[in-house]
């Protein structure tokens, strides 16, 4: 425990960028540059995956090594000497980036993920020139038959992230590498519907992707993300408690997202948190109480009077039949503290235990 | 010595091996049954027969009471360009002698038998390679040193009786009981023994690093890639087909050395013949307790399995050929951890090359210091080359590291074909690259080659002549590591894609002015930037083309010019009607009838039906046809 305790306590003394800064061992140069507040550009990397190093981008310079090395995968070690943003670095990643841009659709003003892209932003940040190289769009054509994904394999960079959370997180594995080199795409296997290959449809594919090869189809058009404003809370559908990021633009709601590194979930969201929010936006919704008139009807109505129907019916019952005669089922939907509320008003007040809920079913 | 009598011993149910009178030696490497090996080998028995002469596969006491003559298939021996080679050792009167015969076809065999089989004088004439007369082939041998492919050719891959009369399995015998695994690779670094698969990493220290290596259950693996995709390069093939049991004897040593239990052969499937014989081989080794559980009684346990590969090139990298053998795509992963922390399943793991392994247990008997007397400062012993291109004699060559490369190309090869000028050679393969006649002095030596930005690699070593242009050799390499990148990293990926472009259109005539600096840019970058050793040395051609041959390449652009016309599209064939007889020669010769004229009066070619094959060109005895 003593010895636990104390290696936990132990910390590495690097240099980043000329500042000595303090880290814990076991810690990325990623993750101790971070700490520090040094950002460095990624595209393949996800804090909830594992270290994969195939954009280059996280390249950064450490004394003593043969050739630049990926920030992402890199353990740091004692009295290390990190470059990040030196001369010869930036070059290296804006060559990078406009590798990437040269076989990229640049479809930007159609895309749904321009304003929330790392392409762009990185491309922005390191000032790259359009075509040193050409442009050579790619055109391939495949099926984009799911409900809730969009897929676009030509905005694709390859980054590979879609393909590792759906095996890393979710345990699936719907999407894969297909072909080789400069015709690689991401698919799945033999190219059959995403529904047929074992996807629930979680979107986590969508969450991962840091370009728009992956969006919501659902909320395609809808709005800009730069339009949206966002809401943190907490997902309305089970009692986990993930926390969300609602997108709503002109009172109406665009998107669920997650952000990684808050809450229990971690950025992750199952197909209810992340697509099943659409009834908000349905007509249908009712937006105040209902109440039977003398002929059967409902009819809209007040809370107050509401209440007061259910009160009166409440106690009239008991009154008739006893406490026995009322059943309670609660919801998952609601909270802990409402559930707890519901089966203590049913045993005291009403008189029954006679309570069941939604998630045992 | 009692050791060698233990392993020596046959088995009860195979007779001892006799000597035979007459013993013919059928080249069935893959050359050699492409070449006609087989029906070769079909005529020779049925010959034999016709002529009364008793023949056997297999000479033993059983089968090979009296007189008889035995009839072999046996692997590669190197000089391929000759199949199918047939060795023929008579034994009469108590001299003995042995001839090789050079591109025997069915046809040939009855004369074989009839005057040097039975009428006991050889067919002089069709002689390759003999003790006793100068020819030029033997040339090809007299600079070699075989000690790698000392099996290959002599015996029969498929027999393991072949192998053990070699002295097989007596260096596994001896680690097994003389030698603690610490010693074993001491002795192995002792050798000065470095990775043949091309980046030349000392084997000793590769092994101690997986030893020493903690593994949480206890699980080790040896791995033996025999991925071997170079363009050209065939000496590992050649050591699986010749020699299957001398890979599987290093590989156990190697797992002694570890402490592995467990080893897989990792074999391209485009070997299927390598592969054909690595089981055939696998299941004798088995069968005799040579891998297996308690190998010779000695407690030692070492099983081996076989996996094809699935034809990608990177899988040759070894962090690609792991994820491969764990049945998952050949992409290559970050290191570290490298395979001697965390390999296969994640298990302290070594890869070595089959050329590699095939030096080991050649080291074990005849010691670490007979393998360092060979060799050039820090490149010890052997090393195999796959000579090609436009040399006399092609095929392969082992010789002592630190032999230039004049004395491989000119003593072994013979020189360039149709004693025309040397132009260039090529070296270590798609990473390694082109050499021009100033460097040939360039001793081969892993040291050596890199500085002048080429590499011993996995020892191709393709001449170029002025027929060859060198934007083009550089555009074929560049396509083939482009089309063969796996697509993980951006800089492979993509970056080779934007090279592969330029050198396109520089060969097509759209070459551009800033064209090199940008080539330049785009390989410094990529070489830098890369993930793994495929793109990281991808453009090598590129750039040592660009260091020794940049004229050609500004001719390519500004000139619109290829001096070798190898570049289709810069190449224009004309005929000068004063050479010209009229013989018609070139007129037969063209694809696409592109040339007119009567018999006897000059002929023209249409430009505009010219595609530029240059048939003509080669055809033409008058000197009439040009290019320019």
């Amino acid at each position: 425990m003593a010895i636990a305790q104390e290696a936990e306590e132990r910390t590495l003394t690097l240099t980043i960028n000329g500042r000595e800064v303090q880290a814990a061992p076991g810690q990325t140069v990623l993750q101790a540059a971070r700490a520090a507040g040094v950002q460095i550009p990624t595209l393949c990397h996800d804090d909830r995956l594992e270290p994969y190093g195939a954009c280059r981008l996280c390249l950064v310079e450490v004394e003593g090594a043969r050739g630049p090395v990926p920030a992402c995968a890199t353990k740091i070690s004692d009295g290390m000497v990190i470059e990040t943003h030196s001369e010869k670095i930036r070059k290296l990643r804006k060559f990078v980036l406009e590798l990437l841009l040269s076989n990229h659709p640049l479809d930007c003003p159609v895309c749904e993920a321009a304003g929330d892209c790392r392409l762009q932003d990185y491309a922005y940040e390191y000032e790259v020139n359009m075509s040193p190289w050409g442009w050579t769009p790619p055109s391939f054509e495949t099926r984009d038959d799911h409900p809730n994904v969009a897929r676009n394999p030509n905005r694709c960079i390859l980054c590979g992230r879609c393909v590792r959370i759906c095996r890393e997180v979710m345990g699936i594995g719907c999407w894969g590498f297909t072909n080789r080199g400069y015709d690689t795409i991401i698919d799945t296997p033999y190219n059959l519907p995403l529904q047929e290959v074992g996807c629930v449809s979680c979107g986590q594919c969508i969450s991962t992707c840091p370009v728009g090869a992956l969006t919501h189809k659902r909320s395609r058009y809808a709005a800009r993300h730069w339009q949206t404003e966002k809401t943190r809370t907490v997902c309305p559908y089970c009692g986990v408690g993930c926390q969300i990021v609602v997108h709503t633009s002109r009172g109406r709601l665009v998107r669920i997202t997650a952000d990684v590194g808050r809450g229990v979930n971690n950025g992750n969201l199952c197909v209810k948190g992340r697509f099943g929010m659409e009834f908000v936006n349905s007509p249908d919704r009712l937006t105040s109480p209902l109440v039977r008139d003398e002929e059967g009807n409902f009819v809209p109505t007040t809370w107050e009077v509401a209440l007061d129907r259910i009160e009166h019916n409440f106690k009239r019952i008991k009154a008739e039949s006893g406490g026995k005669a009322f059943a309670a089922l609660a919801s998952a939907k609601c909270t802990n503290e409402e559930n707890y509320l519901l089966q203590k008003f049913m045993r005291a007040v009403m008189g029954t235990n006679t309570i069941d809920h939604c998630a045992r079913l | 010595m009692g050791v060698a009598e233990t392993i020596k011993k046959p088995a009860p149910t195979r007779p001892r091996r006799v000597t035979p009178e007459v013993e013919i030696g059928i080249c069935l490497g893959t050359g050699g049954i492409a070449a006609g090996g087989k029906e070769v080998f079909a005529a020779f028995r049925e010959g034999l027969a016709n002529s009364g002469i008793y023949a056997v596969v297999k000479p033993r006491e059983d089968t090979c009471a009296g007189s008889c003559a035995s009839i072999t298939g046996t692997g590669c021996r190197g000089m391929c360009a000759m199949d199918v080679l047939v060795d023929v050792t008579t034994r009469k009167g108590g001299r003995e002698s042995t001839v090789t015969y050079g591109t025997v076809t069915p046809a040939m065999v009855t004369k074989i038998i009839e005057e040097h089989i039975i009428g006991g004088e050889p067919v002089h004439k069709w002689i390759v390679l003999s003790a006793d007369e100068p020819t030029s082939h033997n040339e090809f041998y007299r600079y070699q040193d075989r000690l790698v492919l000392r099996h290959c050719g002599k015996i029969d891959p498929e027999d393991i009786d072949d192998y053990l009369e070699e002295g097989g399995y007596l260096a596994l015998y001896k680690v097994l009981t003389e030698m603690t695994p610490s010693q074993v690779h001491e002795e192995i670094l002792a050798s000065g023994l470095r990775g043949r698969g091309g980046a030349g990493f000392p084997t000793g220290l590769k092994w101690k690093f997986a030893a020493e290596a903690p593994s949480p259950d206890g699980q080790k693996y040896f791995i033996c890639n025999g991925d071997e995709g170079d363009p050209g390069a065939f000496m590992d093939r050649s050591v699986l087909e010749g020699d299957p049991h001398c890979v599987f004897e290093g590989m156990a040593i190697g797992g002694y050395a570890i402490g592995a239990s467990e080893g897989y052969i990792y074999v391209r499937a485009e070997y299927p013949l390598a592969i054909k014989r690595l089981k055939i081989a696998l299941a004798q080794a088995e069968e005799r307790g040579f891998i297996g559980d308690d190998i010779m009684g000695t407690g030692f346990s070492f099983h081996l399995k076989i996996k094809e590969g699935a034809g990608a090139f990177v899988c040759g990298e070894e962090t690609a050929l792991m994820q491969s053998i764990e049945g998952k795509r050949g992409m290559p992963r970050l290191r570290p951890p490298f395979p001697a922390q965390s390999g296969l399943w994640a298990r302290p793991t070594n890869i070595n090359n089959v050329e590699t392994l095939a030096c080991v247990p050649w080291i074990i008997v005849n010691g670490a210091q007979a393998f360092a007397a060979r060799g050039y400062e820090k490149s010890k012993g052997t090393k195999v080359f796959a000579l090609t291109g436009k040399v006399k004699r092609s095929g392969l060559a082992e010789v002592p590291m630190g032999l230039t490369l004049r004395e491989v190309i000119y003593k072994i090869g013979g020189g360039i074909k149709n004693d025309k000028p040397f132009k260039a050679v090529q070296m270590g393969g798609p990473s390694g690259g082109c050499l021009p006649e100033a460097l040939l002095d360039t001793r081969v030596d892993y040291e050596e080659l890199n500085k002048t930005g080429a590499i011993v690699g996995s020892g191709g070593m393709v001449v170029l002549d002025a027929d060859n242009c060198i934007v083009d050799t550089a555009k074929f390499f560049l396509k083939f590591t482009q089309a063969e990148s796996c697509g993980k990293c951006v800089p492979c990926r993509v970056g080779t894609k934007r090279m592969l472009e330029i050198l396109e259109r520089i060969c097509e005539g759209q070459g551009r002015p800033g064209d090199i600096a940008l080539l330049e840019e785009l390989a410094h970058n990529v070489k830098s930037a890369s993930l793994c050793a495929l793109g990281g040395t991808a453009p090598n051609p590129v750039l040592t083309s660009l260091r020794y041959f940049r004229e050609e390449f500004e001719e390519h652009i500004f000139e619109h010019k290829c001096r070798a016309g190898a570049c289709a599209a810069l190449t224009t064939y004309f005929i000068v009607p004063e050479a010209c007889t009229g013989c018609r020669a070139c007129a037969r010769a063209c694809p696409v009838n592109a040339i007119s004229g009567e018999k006897k009066q000059p002929h023209v070619i249409d430009p505009e039906i010219c595609i530029r094959c240059g048939a003509c060109y080669d055809k033409c005895r008058f000197d009439a046809v040009r290019r320019q």
